[in-house]
């Protein structure tokens, strides 16, 4: 039941139809602007886009962990990590749009 | 960084562009994105992370101030996964993995 999976390319194609760049522009501002989320985040920064959702980071401390087949303990040394939070409308949208005040 | 701030920046990137056509580009993205996960498919984004969709199933839920039982229809969830060039961009360049 998983259909298809959409890649940048489509991404840019749909730039390219939208916004009247050329195919190579479009490309290129789709990868811009991946990569400036990307950079914020590496920066240590929580990057919030209104009517989609909110990228979080969120930093881990160590903790011992197991080595699910073999049992031994290993200790998993503190990292950060990043979350998404939907945003309602976008939860909205993906359940019909019809109930969007829900939340 | 919100997405005034993430138009500006592409803004200040290409000067010879309208402001316009980036807030437009900058929408058609995340809109593609959403509605390609309300038609239940997957978005991919290499070195980034994969946006997909979980489905809550129906269920009986409870009001929590009266207690009466109202059922609560399946519902669809979105839900990101970090790629690994992600995780090690955000750790400093080293993979530890998980």
């Amino acid at each position: 039941m998983p259909g298809r999976t959409i890649t940048r390319a489509d991404l840019c194609e749909a730039v390219y139809r939208k916004v009247g760049l050329s195919r190579a522009e479009s490309a290129e501002l789709v990868e811009m602007l991946i990569d400036e989320i990307i950079e914020t985040l590496e920066r240590g920064e929580n990057v919030k886009l209104s009517g989609f959702g909110s990228f979080m980071l969120r930093d881990k401390g160590q903790r011992i962990g197991r080595n699910p087949k073999t049992g031994v303990e290993v200790p998993i040394a503190p990292r950060r990590v990043m979350v998404f939070k939907p945003s309602p409308v976008m939860k909205a949208r993906m359940n019909g749009a019809d109930d969007a005040g829900e939340e | 960084m919100i997405k005034s701030e993430l138009i500006q920046r592409l803004a200040a990137a290409n000067p010879h562009l309208f402001q316009r056509d980036i807030e437009m580009i900058v929408n058609t993205v995340l809109d593609e994105i959403v509605d390609t996960l309300a038609n239940d498919n997957r978005v991919e984004l290499r070195g980034f992370g994969t946006f997909s969709v979980k489905k809550r199933p129906a269920r009986v839920g409870r009001n929590p101030r009266t207690g009466a039982r109202v059922s609560v229809s399946e519902k669809s969830v979105p839900f990101f996964k970090m790629g690994k060039e992600m995780r090690e961009r955000l750790n400093g360049g080293q993979d530890d993995e998980d």
